[in-house]
């Protein structure tokens, strides 16, 4: 009854049941997995809490990953709050702060919550904990939040893919910044419509982005993605909150990322066979590693 | 190499295929989907195994030692959850519990997954198992191959309530077994079996409530089914 593939469908789920995207997407996995409303939200809120020890951990406790790649620059961030004239806001530094805490606890084999992907892990948590936390939000509104961004990633798995091993980064922290800016817009107070209209402009920005991680691993450029992807899901969410439209509707961005999955190379997908990972740098890291030189 | 996502035609994702899981870094498809695996091989054999080898595939062949594939596999294999900070030592943690581990590469055949993986699964004693599994993009997996069964098992949140049993060949011998589970008052979704020879597989999805241990053990007692293994214990993962 609640199912739902399309931004199109959700759209009509919403208007048929005069109720919010979240909603719409509780009842369909209380439906989908027979649980009741209470259990559903509760297994959100544990994926919230992990989210935030996660974040925690790459600010105050922050340790490298394999190979020194990675680790140390969420704090240069949070310290970066005090300084004048920044260019981001208080809210955009420190939800940059947190998509990278995420990232850097990732690299380093800490615990996060997949969301959709552990690659793209750090910008829903970085977007959405940083305007809980600055504009004093309830726990209710962020857990919908949470409801919200699944519902359009769920689009996304559905329509196109969610692996960057099949369509790139923009399969991982494209789906995220998609994910994040429709779940901030709800929690801001916009309508389904806006939501999606968000995910659109959010997801057009990134489309066509690689996979092409130094030695395959999750660290270089993947959390420094996560870190710029926060901010553009924000510019997204403003700029749908303004009311800028997408020309495209989200369900066409979705085939047009699905598009330019088939025609991406191999070599551009999680394979470190193209793009940074073959740079100088990139394959002084890929020796390192032990993997094999490049044919 | 050519990756595909290899999705169930016509199925739904839960909320909570987007949504975690929540997991132990840095890759979802090369850790967190690898302990998956590992606990689907766990799960699919009876006893505590004393030795367990994997065969890596494609891109879990090349990039597996960064990923720590190896260890979540294995981890996933004593029965680890995915969120588990004990991944990292699962090398050390096995060597305590006497469980020998062995890891090769090879190529598993151009059809497969880059990210899959061969585990067979062994107790002195008793016969071994093996498993062919694919990790396909966000912690999702699906298994493709039981024994000599090939089969299709996908390992989506909340849809675990799956029998696996292995019997003899022939179109009536699961009806006692169905006739028992009517009995739980649980509804047959669908039955996939696969013959090979005199034998055969079937993977049973069900609805309605969990059967325990003593419950599952209860359906091998019947006319030419050898095996009955319960994927429940996974459910919440």
């Amino acid at each position: 009854m609640y199912s739902f593939s399309t931004a199109k469908d959700l759209l009509k789920l919403c208007k048929t049941h005069d109720t919010g995207i979240a909603d719409i997407a509780i009842r369909y996995e209380m439906e989908y997995s027979q649980r009741h409303r209470a259990e559903t939200i509760a297994r959100m809120r544990k994926i919230k809490n992990v989210m935030k020890d996660a974040i925690n951990e790459g600010i105050n406790n922050p340790r490298k990953s394999a190979f020194r790649m990675s680790g140390g620059s969420a704090p240069k961030l949070i310290k970066a709050l005090r300084k004048k004239k920044m260019a981001m806001s208080p809210l955009a530094l420190r939800a940059m702060a947190y998509a990278t805490a995420t990232g850097e606890t990732n690299a380093a084999m800490g615990r996060i919550a997949a969301f959709p992907t552990a690659g793209g892990a750090g910008v829903v948590p970085g977007v959405m904990l940083a305007c809980t936390e600055v504009w004093k939000m309830s726990e209710r509104k962020l857990l919908n939040g949470l409801f919200t961004a699944s519902a359009i990633g769920k689009i996304i798995a559905e329509g196109a893919t969610l692996s960057a091993a099949a369509g790139g980064c923009q399969a991982e922290v494209g789906a995220a910044i998609a994910m994040a800016t429709a779940g901030v817009t709800e929690m801001r107070g916009g309508t389904p419509k806006q939501c999606l209209n968000a995910a659109s402009l959010g997801l057009k920005s990134y489309l066509g982005i690689v996979c092409d991680p130094l030695g395959g691993l999750v660290a270089v450029p993947c959390i420094k993605r996560n870190t710029l992807g926060a901010a553009t899901a924000l510019a997204a969410s403003d700029a749908s909150l303004a009311g800028i439209e997408s020309f495209i509707p989200f369900d066409e961005v979705v085939m047009a990322m699905k598009n330019i999955a088939k025609i991406m190379s191999p070599k551009l997908r999680e394979t470190a066979l193209g793009g940074l990972a073959v740079t100088p740098t990139g394959l002084r890291i890929r020796k390192k590693i032990g993997l094999p030189p490049i044919k | 190499m050519q990756a595909s996502q290899q999705k169930p035609q016509e199925s739904h994702y839960s909320i909570f295929d987007i949504a975690g899981p929540i997991m132990v870094g840095p890759s979802s498809s090369h850790t967190g989907g690898a302990c998956k695996l590992g606990q689907i091989a766990r799960a699919l054999f009876h006893g505590t195994p004393d030795k367990v080898t994997f065969v890596l595939h494609g891109s879990f062949a090349t990039v597996y030692k960064g990923h720590a594939t190896d260890r979540a596999l294995l981890a996933g294999v004593m029965r680890f959850k995915t969120s588990d900070p004990r991944i990292k030592d699962a090398f050390e943690i096995a060597k305590k519990n006497r469980l020998q581990y062995i890891f090769k590469t090879a190529d598993l055949g151009r059809s497969q997954h880059p990210n899959t993986v061969k585990i067979i699964v062994e107790k002195k004693g008793r016969k071994s198992m093996s498993m062919i599994g694919s990790s396909i993009g966000g912690g999702m997996v699906q298994v493709v191959r039981i024994d000599q069964f090939d089969v299709s098992l996908h390992g989506i949140a909340g849809h675990y309530k799956t029998l696996i049993v292995w019997h003899d060949r022939g179109k009536t011998i699961l009806d006692p077994l169905k006739k028992e589970l009517k009995k739980h008052k649980i509804r047959i979704h669908d039955i996939q079996t696969t013959n090979v020879g005199h034998h055969a597989l079937s993977i049973i999805n069900m609805e309605g409530k969990r059967l325990n241990l003593k419950e599952v053990l209860a359906l091998e007692t019947f006319d030419g089914i050898e095996d009955v293994r319960s994927l429940t214990s996974l459910e919440k993962q």
